[in-house]
């Protein structure tokens, strides 16, 4: 088995995405892979969605996982989407499994638009409400955008690396030692008492 | 009566025994509703209906799912943002008497988890009688945090017993 | 959308009836909401709600060094614990460079513990799958008796019956203890009847029968476009394991079938179930068989594993090594790396992202039950009611990982 993904690796870097940077000249950018030998490119985000289209039509049906990282102070622009393609049959569960894996990186600013995938692959719908949710990401064209993991009337946008990690009650009370702090921004009355 | 209406040991023969009766009652049946959360729950299960660490031996025969039949609420698992507004629901649904178990090192005080995301401790929403630690703790541990509930609600726990509001 | 909208869109459709099952309910394995939109019996819509155990695991494992971030790793999928553990390391070990270096016992260790740990969670989904099509007593009696079999090794093992994460990057974190290989041969001994017996009360039960067959169709397009995988895609026809197409762990030595069934129904899920637990017993067998008896169960780097005790006396480059461990950490070099396992669940992957530092720059994790929950439209359009429970019962959601 080794040595199929090995080939589906190679038939990814020798024949797809050489087609890949034919088909969007100027847009995509090969990048070296890391150690998971998993093949890299960067897609500017005007094409993103066409790029995904295209892929899919080649055969990469599986849609992974959709997520997006911030590195900030380190490097501008901050944010980058990132999702994983599986080749795999579409209609026959029997097919041929060609097995190989693609890696779309996605350099974003802060507010610049996106498109959604969730036209192509509807499990997106949830991915990308959770990447909005943690990151704020200015994502265009999806039908429900609100959030799923915090609460609906939450400020801020967690996983970036300027929010604090110990949220409101970091900003409210900073000079109380950390276990002593246990402001929660749903309890500012009194707790519940007997008799409630 | 003492100041907030409770009868103290100052009745009469009739009210101690009655009080007796009613703690002796109200210890031996305490029953459970169905809160699991996280991993605590898991545990949980294993003591509402695993073979081997058995709650029903202790009077806990029926884990009630409708707040309004359970007497214990058993906070087991870590208590988010969304959650806690459910919670002081559901514990303001249940009738008198009722007690709280925080069962788990993340309703105790937060746990591991010290971030925007986790309350820390479900003190700082309900009055908390036991306090379980363990990451999750084992059920015997939990077994013991119960024996000590029925042991003070048979001896001198106010909310048990004869209540009278003055 | 809000109240306003949600009153008016219901008033103009009165044959309808808006239901909320809500995040507080003994038939939903968990914290969830499910909307739904009933028109008589039937679901038309069903719209699930998350978030109600949101912990901010990704974020606390940005704050932890790379062998610290195991302990909050663990407490996603709960109860497999050791799954979450063994596909982090595995990614970090992946950026380290160091996978050919971790010692053949560690790596044997890793499959047992791992099948273990898909036998026992297995038996919760059955037992307490059972539990919501209404058998109140025995799945989930039988189920937990030999499930306590399990964590009783694990605790003598790892030392904690649940959450136990006993892998380091390198290998196991402790030695396994000198009976270990006699309490997995007891248990392996125990095993097959128990299930069997279980399979034959649970599986052709004609009232289980009848409420699981033919309910909850899924065809392969529609799970593969939703983005389920491990047993809900098995049941469609596709062979598609990660332990089978992108082998780790030496999986491509161990010989055993991945169970397909082609109905897609929740019957299926739950025969799929105790097909896979017989593979594991098996997998379990021929691990058990290879388990190597020597002491090496971690690698022998200083600068990421801790020295043994009894050179730190004598040997100065140990104290160092020691303090910078202790205090630092290791240092992982740039890069990221996506790493695959088959959990009980279906794939987990954990994207790894590594500036160069002692601590994660990101942590996702692809968790395939939150996949599995918001297909719940796809599963429960045109089913009735009393199917919304074995729905989501059959795809084994576990909440602590749907919301992290």
């Amino acid at each position: 088995m080794q040595d199929r993904v090995n080939a589906a690796r190679e038939r990814v870097n020798n024949e797809v995405i050489p087609a890949l940077l034919e088909a969007f000249p100027g847009q995509v950018e090969v990048i070296p892979p890391t150690n998971d030998q998993i093949p890299q490119v960067y897609v500017a985000s005007a094409v993103h969605e066409s790029v995904a289209r295209w892929l899919k039509e080649r055969g990469f049906h599986m849609l992974v996982d959709i997520t997006a990282a911030d590195y900030w102070p380190k490097r501008e622009p901050r944010f980058e989407l990132v999702y994983h393609l599986r080749e795999m049959p579409e209609k026959d569960p029997k097919g041929e499994k060609g097995l190989g894996m693609i890696r779309i990186r996605v350099k974003l600013t802060e507010k610049e638009p996106v498109h959604t995938l969730s036209h192509i692959w509807p499990m997106a719908i949830a991915a990308e409400r959770e990447i909005w949710d943690q990151f704020g990401l200015n994502i265009v064209g999806h039908p429900n955008l609100t959030r799923i993991l915090n609460p609906d009337d939450w400020e801020g946008h967690p996983l970036r690396k300027d929010y604090p990690l110990r949220g409101p009650r970091a900003l409210i009370k900073p000079e109380m030692p950390a276990d002593e702090n246990r402001y929660h921004p749903f309890v500012d009355a009194e707790p519940a008492k007997e008799g409630e | 009566m003492s100041a907030d209406g409770v009868f103290t040991d100052q009745g009469g023969f009739l009210t101690t025994t009655v009080d007796g009766f009613l703690r002796w009652a109200q210890a031996n049946s305490i029953w459970p509703l169905t809160f699991g959360l996280a991993c605590c729950a898991i545990e949980m299960m294993n003591l509402a209906s695993g073979p081997r660490y058995d709650i029903a031996r202790f009077g806990s025969e029926a884990f009630r799912a409708s707040p309004r039949q359970a007497d214990l609420i058993f906070i087991s698992g870590r208590v988010s943002n969304k959650m806690a507004p459910v919670i002081k629901q559901v514990y303001s649904q249940m009738l008198e008497p009722k007690w709280v178990v925080a069962f788990g090192a993340c309703a105790c005080s937060g746990g591991i988890f010290d971030n925007y995301a986790v309350m820390q401790g479900v003190d700082n929403l309900l009055p908390v009688d036991i306090y379980v630690p363990g990451c999750p703790p084992t059920p015997e541990a939990v077994i013991y945090a119960v024996q000590k509930l029925r042991d003070r609600i048979r001896k001198d726990d106010p909310r048990g017993g004869v209540i009278v509001r003055g | 959308m809000n109240m306003a909208e949600e009153l008016e869109k219901e008033e103009q459709r009165p044959e309808r009836m808006t239901l909320s099952i809500g995040p507080h309910h003994p038939a939903t394995h968990g914290v969830l909401r499910v909307k739904l939109t009933l028109e008589g019996e039937t679901v038309v819509d069903a719209e699930p709600e998350t978030g109600f155990l949101h912990t901010g695991i990704e974020k606390t494992a940005e704050n932890l060094t790379w062998n610290q971030a195991t302990t909050v790793m663990d407490r996603m999928d709960y109860l497999a614990p050791i799954s979450n553990n063994t596909g982090y390391i595995l990614a970090v070990e992946k950026l380290l460079g160091i996978e050919d270096r971790i010692p053949e016992k560690a790596r044997v260790a890793r499959v047992i513990l791992l099948e273990l740990n898909r036998i026992a969670s297995h038996l919760v989904a059955l037992g307490t799958g059972g539990l919501d099509y209404g058998n109140i007593g025995t799945p989930i009696f039988w189920a937990f008796e030999l499930r306590d079999r399990i964590l009783d090794i694990f605790e003598h093992t790892t030392g904690q019956r649940m959450n136990p994460s006993y892998m380091r990057v390198g290998g196991l974190a402790y030695d396994l203890p000198h009976n270990f290989k006699e309490m997995v041969e007891d248990f392996l001994k125990l095993a097959p009847s128990r299930i069997q017996e279980l399979r034959d009360v649970m599986l052709y039960n004609p009232i289980f029968m009848d409420r699981s067959k033919g309910v909850s169709v899924i065809t392969y397009e529609d799970a593969l476009k939703w983005g389920l995988t491990g047993r809900n895609l098995r049941v469609t026809g596709s062979d598609y394991d990660v332990r089978k197409y992108y082998p780790y762990l030496g999986y491509e030595n161990y010989d055993f079938k991945v169970p397909v069934y082609t109905d897609g129904d929740s019957w299926s899920r739950v025969a799929i179930t105790f097909d896979e637990m017989f593979e594991s017993l098996k997998i379990i067998r021929q691990a058990l068989d290879n388990l190597p008896w020597d002491d090496r169960y971690i690698i022998d780097d200083r600068k990421l594993v801790l020295p043994p005790k009894q050179e730190l006396k004598h040997s100065m480059e140990a104290l160092i090594h020691h303090f910078k461990l202790v205090q630092h950490g290791f240092d992982v070099p740039a890069g990221e790396v996506y790493q695959a396992i088959e959990s009980p669940r279906g794939e987990i992957g954990f994207y790894v992202i590594s500036d160069g530092g002692n601590k994660p720059l990101r942590v996702r994790v692809r968790p395939p039950s939150f996949y599995a929950v918001y297909s719940l439209p796809l599963l429960l359009r045109g089913q009735l009611l009393a199917d919304v429970v074995g729905a989501i019962a059959t795809i084994d959601p576990i909440f602590g990982e749907v919301d992290r």
